[in-house]
C-alpha cells in the first residue's frame, strides 16, 4: 500500500490530504519565511493514530512536522524537508480539571480559547495564563515553544506551568512524564527526573506531545492596568528593577511604536490584580507612588489614552492593539524576532531595533513582555509585511535576520526562532552543547524524521 | 462586486483564526460549521481566503474541482464576518460569494450545485417540482391567493412550499395570519424562488432573472408589503430587491400583532423551549429579539437558551443550498446533529426555530441522533398557532 493509502487506513479518508489546496495552506504561515512544500496533511484523533503515523513515517523515512495553532509566525510548523504535517487540533478533549490541585489535563489540540471558555463556564474562579496570541493557539503549542501568558510575571512562563505530559516518541512508544507516570494524578512535575525538558524548546524534533497537564491559578476578583510613559530609555533597567521589587504585578507590557504618535516613547503597562478590593487598591497605590519617585521622567497616563490601553490590553486575551498593529501595512503578514534579553540590555536592543527598522524603511514596532518576576525581557521586534509583494516579504526577512544577529550580539537568545535564526544560535552555541543536543536528538529519533531542519547547523 | 474588486483585500487575512470561534471562544466546538467538520485549515474562512487569492488572483494554483468543493462546503453562515477582528470583516462573505461566481464562470461547480441551479432555472425551485404543486400545502386551509388591495403578500419560499416538515410551518403561519384578521394572500403557483441561495451559490445571472421576474409579479399585483416565512427569502427580498417593497419576517409581524392585541396568545401552550437563531435572520439581519419577544408573550413558555445563541448561534448546516446539495455531508459531526445535541442539553422539550431550512435540517438531525422522544422541533409559527387554539 502506498503512503497515502496507509495514512487513510490510519485516520480515515477525510482526514488525510495530498491535494494541492491543503498542501498549499500547510506549506506556509503568515510570517516572512519561505514556503516549504508539505507532501501530506494528516489530522489524527487519537494517540494510537499518532503512534501508527510515526511508525509508518519511520518505515518510509518520511519527515513528520507536528502543528498546533500554526501561529508561531516563524515557520516552525512548516515542513522544512517536506513530508507529513500532523495537524493536532482534532485531538481536542479537555479531559479533566482538578479544581483542588488546580490543574487541567487536555489533549494536544485544545486551543487557548477553548480552555479559557471551559474555565469561564465551569470554574470561573480559576484561570490559566493566556498568551497574547489569538485564541486559536493551542495550549501544548505554547508550552513546547516556551511561550508566555498574562501571568508571566507573577507565575512564570507557560512551559514552567506544566505538571505532566504524554508524548509519542519518534519511534512510536507512548511515554508519560511527571507525576502521571507513577500516579493517576497529573499534579506535579517534581520530584522526578525532568524528562519534560526533552520536549520543551526542541521545536518538535524530539517527539509529539499528545497530552499535557497545565497549572491553573486563582482568578482575581479585581484586575486593572496602569499606563506610564517615559522618554528616557536609559532609565528602563532601573525602573523595571524598582517596579519588580514591589513584586505585585501579574504582567508587564512595554510598548514603543512609531505609529500612532501617542505610542512613541516608552509605554509601561503593568497589570495588577487582587482578590480583595483593599489589597487591589493598595497595589495600585504602591505603583503610583513608585512613579511619583520618578517625577519628570516617568508619568502616569490618564484619560483617553489610558482608556484605550485598558480596552486593548486588559481583556484576556487582548485583541485590539495587536490586531491594529499587525494590519498596519494591510498586507496580511506579520513576524517578529522574539529576543529574550537580560533587563540591562533592553535599552541597547531597543535603540538598535529602531535603527534596523529604519534601515529597511519600516516603522518601529516594539512590544515587550517581562518574564518570570523580572529576570528577563522578551523583546518582540515586529514587522508587518505585505504577502502580496514578494519584494516586501524578502526585505522583512532580511530585517528579521539583522535583528536576530543584533539580539545575539547583545547577549540575548532568540525565542521560537525561524530556521535561519536557529542556525545563528547554533553557530554561537558552546560546541559541547551542540554535541549534546545532537546526541539527544539521535537517541530519541534515530531516523531523524521529526521536524528535520530545526536545530541543525 | 466581482472578485477582482476585492483583490487588494483578500490577501490581508492573517489566518489568525478568530473567525472559527464564537465571541467567547466556546469550548463546545468551533462555530464555523465547515471547519468544525473538516478540521483541515483549508476548510476555514482564512484558509479559503488564502486559496482564493492563490487560485483566482495570483494564479499560483490552478482553480480546481477540489477548491470548488471546499468553497461550496461553506454554508455562508456569516460567523466569520461576525468574529473577524479586522476592518475587512464585512467583506469576507462577499469575497466567498464572488469566488463562487468565478467557479460558476469556470464551470467548476460541484455536480449538486449545478443541479440545484438548473432545477431553479427549469422549475423555479430546487426540487424539480412542478409549479402547479407549489401551493399544495395550502389546500383546505382557507388561505387565499393574493388580490389587489390585500395588505400583505405572504411569500412562502421553496422549502416551505415543498418540504413536508417545513410545510407544517407554512400552514401554521397561514392559519395564524387568518386568525389575526389581516388581509393577505399567497402567490400560489405564481410564486418562484426568491433567489437567496442562487445568489449565495454565485449564479449572478440567474439571481438577476429571479429578482426581475418576482419584482414584475409583485408590481403587477400591486404588492406593497411582504411577509416571509423564511429568513432566506427575507434576506433576499429586503436587501437585494428594489426597496419599494416593505419586507418583514413573520416573527416581526407576529410580535407586533401580539403587542397590539390582534393576536391573543395567553392561552394554553406550556413547555420548556430553547430557540435556535437562523443565520439569515440573526447574523445577516440582526433580528434576535422578535422571536424571543413572541416566546416571552406566551405565559406557559420557559425559554432556556443554548450556550451558543444570538450572534454566536451555530448554523444548522443547511445554508446556501446545503440543505439540497449536502456538500457538508452527514455523520455525527454534521452541524445539525451537533445543534440538536446542544438543544437536548438545555433540558428543553421543544427546539423552536423560525426558518424552514432549519426545520428541515434539524428534523433530519433529530432522527439521526435518535432524540425524537426527548425533543420536538417546532417553528414558532406552529407554537403561536397552537397557543391561539
Amino acid at each position: 500500500m502506498d503512503v497515502y493509502g496507509s495514512l487513510v487506513e490510519i485516520v480515515g479518508e477525510g482526514f488525510v490530504s495530498n491535494q494541492e489546496e491543503e498542501l498549499y495552506i500547510y506549506s506556509r504561515d503568515s510570517g516572512a519565511q519561505q514556503p516549504r512544500r508539505a507532501d501530506y496533511v494528516v489530522v489524527p484523533k487519537t494517540v494510537e493514530e499518532v503512534q501508527r503515523i510515526v511508525v509508518l513515517a519511520n518505515r518510509e523515512n518520511i519527515p513528520v512536522t507536528p502543528m498546533g495553532g500554526g501561529l508561531t509566525l516563524s515557520g516552525l510548523a512548516v515542513p522544512l524537508h517536506g513530508g507529513i504535517v500532523l495537524d493536532m487540533k482534532r485531538m481536542d478533549r479537555i479531559i479533566e480539571v482538578n479544581e483542588k490541585s488546580r490543574y487541567a489535563v487536555m489533549e494536544a489540540g485544545v486551543t487557548q480559547g477553548a480552555l479559557h471558555s471551559h474555565l469561564e463556564k465551569n470554574y470561573p474562579h480559576l484561570e490559566h495564563s493566556m498568551p497574547d496570541a489569538p485564541p486559536m493557539a493551542t495550549i501544548v503549542g505554547n508550552v513546547v515553544i516556551q511561550g508566555h501568558g498574562h501571568l508571566s510575571v507573577s507565575c512564570g512562563i507557560n512551559s514552567q506551568m506544566v505538571n505532566g505530559m504524554e508524548v509519542v516518541l519518534p519511534t512510536g512508544e507512548v511515554c508519560k512524564l511527571g507525576s502521571c507516570a507513577v500516579s493517576p494524578y497529573w499534579f506535579s512535575r517534581d520530584p522526578l527526573p525532568d524528562l519534560m525538558g526533552l520536549f520543551i524548546g526542541w521545536l518538535g524534533t524530539t517527539g509529539i506531545v499528545t497530552k499535557v497537564s497545565l497549572q491553573l491559578f486563582p482568578k482575581p476578583k479585581f484586575r486593572d492596568l496602569l499606563t506610564f510613559t517615559s522618554d528616557d530609555l536609559d532609565l528602563l533597567p532601573d525602573f523595571i528593577f524598582d517596579i519588580t521589587q514591589l513584586n505585585l504585578m501579574d504582567n508587564l507590557f512595554i510598548i514603543s511604536q512609531e505609529w500612532p504618535p501617542w505610542a512613541q516613547g516608552i509605554l509601561y503597562v503593568p497589570i495588577v490584580s487582587g482578590q480583595d478590593e483593599e489589597e487591589f487598591e493598595l497595589k495600585i497605590r504602591l505603583h503610583k507612588e513608585l512613579v511619583r519617585k520618578y517625577e519628570g521622567k516617568v508619568t502616569l497616563v490618564e484619560g483617553k489614552h489610558a482608556e484605550r490601553m485598558r480596552a486593548a490590553r486588559l481583556p484576556v486575551p487582548p485583541v485590539t492593539l495587536g490586531v491594529m498593529a499587525a494590519d498596519a501595512k494591510q498586507g496580511g503578514g506579520f513576524e517578529y524576532t522574539g529576543g529574550i534579553v537580560p533587563i540591562e540590555k533592553v535599552p541597547e536592543v531597543s535603540s538598535r531595533s529602531v535603527e534596523i527598522a529604519h534601515k529597511y524603511g519600516q516603522p518601529y514596532l516594539l512590544g515587550y513582555q517581562l518574564l518570570t518576576g523580572g529576570h528577563s525581557m522578551m523583546c518582540g521586534l515586529a514587522y508587518c509585511l505585505n504577502r502580496a509583494d514578494g519584494g516586501d516579504v524578502e526585505k522583512i526577512r532580511n530585517a528579521l535576520d539583522d535583528t536576530s544577529k543584533m539580539i545575539l550580539d547583545a547577549g540575548g537568545v532568540l525565542w521560537k526562532a525561524e530556521a535561519p535564526a536557529q542556525r545563528l544560535m547554533v553557530q554561537k552555541m558552546d560546541p559541547n552543547t551542540v554535541e549534546l543536543m545532537k546526541r539527544v536528538m539521535k537517541a530519541l529519533d534515530p531516523n531523524a524524521i521529526m521536524n528535520p531542519g530545526n536545530w541543525s547547523e | 462586486m466581482a472578485l477582482t474588486d476585492y483583490k487588494d483585500i483578500i490577501h490581508r487575512c492573517f489566518r489568525c483564526g478568530y473567525c472559527k470561534f464564537t465571541s467567547d471562544y466556546s469550548y463546545l466546538g468551533f462555530n464555523c460549521p465547515m471547519y468544525n467538520k473538516a478540521r483541515l485549515e483549508s476548510y476555514s474562512p482564512g484558509g479559503l481566503m488564502w486559496l482564493i487569492y492563490a487560485s483566482l488572483i495570483k494564479e499560483e494554483l490552478t482553480p480546481s474541482k477540489h477548491l470548488s468543493e471546499i468553497l461550496y462546503s461553506c454554508t455562508m453562515c456569516r460567523n466569520c464576518s461576525e468574529e473577524c477582528k479586522f476592518q475587512f470583516n464585512e467583506d469576507i462573505v462577499n469575497i466567498l460569494k464572488a469566488a463562487r461566481e468565478e467557479m460558476v464562470e469556470k464551470q467548476l461547480t460541484p455536480q449538486m450545485v449545478g443541479q440545484f441551479l438548473k432545477n431553479v432555472y427549469d422549475y423555479g425551485n430546487p426540487y424539480r417540482e412542478h409549479k402547479e404543486n407549489r401551493a399544495n400545502w395550502a389546500e383546505d386551509t382557507g388561505i387565499k391567493h393574493y388580490e389587489k388591495g390585500d395588505e400583505f403578500l405572504y411569500y412562502v419560499g421553496c422549502v416551505g412550499s415543498y418540504d413536508s416538515a417545513s410545510q407544517k410551518a407554512a400552514r401554521a403561519l397561514g392559519s395564524v395570519l387568518v386568525k389575526s384578521g389581516l388581509s393577505f394572500g399567497i402567490l400560489g403557483d405564481r410564486e418562484i424562488c426568491d433567489g437567496n441561495e442562487v445568489d449565495m451559490l454565485g449564479e449572478k445571472g440567474l439571481f438577476e432573472f429571479l429578482k426581475e421576474e418576482n419584482t414584475r409579479i409583485f408590481r403587477e399585483l400591486g404588492v406593497k408589503k411582504i411577509v416571509t416565512l423564511s429568513p432566506h427569502s427575507y434576506n433576499a427580498l429586503k436587501n437585494s430587491y428594489p426597496d419599494e417593497f416593505e419586507v418583514v419576517h413573520y416573527t416581526q409581524l407576529l410580535r407586533d400583532l401580539i403587542k397590539n392585541g390582534a393576536l391573543n396568545v395567553s392561552g394554553g401552550f406550556t413547555a420548556k423551549v430553547t430557540y435556535h437563531d437562523p443565520c439569515f435572520l440573526g447574523r445577516y439581519n440582526n433580528e434576535y429579539d422578535a422571536p424571543r419577544e413572541i416566546l416571552a408573550a406566551l405565559p406557559g413558555v420557559e425559554l432556556i437558551e443554548m450556550e451558543r445563541t444570538r450572534e454566536n448561534s451555530f448554523c444548522c448546516g443547511g445554508g446556501c443550498g446545503n440543505f439540497y446539495t449536502d456538500i457538508l455531508g452527514s455523520g455525527t459531526d454534521a452541524p445539525g446533529r451537533i445543534r440538536v445535541r446542544e438543544a437536548r442539553d438545555t433540558g428543553a422539550s421543544i427546539l423552536a426555530v423560525t426558518c424552514p431550512v432549519c426545520v428541515m435540517m434539524l428534523e433530519d438531525a433529530l432522527k439521526a441522533e435518535g432524540l425524537e422522544d426527548k425533543l420536538v422541533i417546532k417553528d414558532i409559527s406552529e407554537i403561536v398557532n397552537e397557543a391561539l387554539s
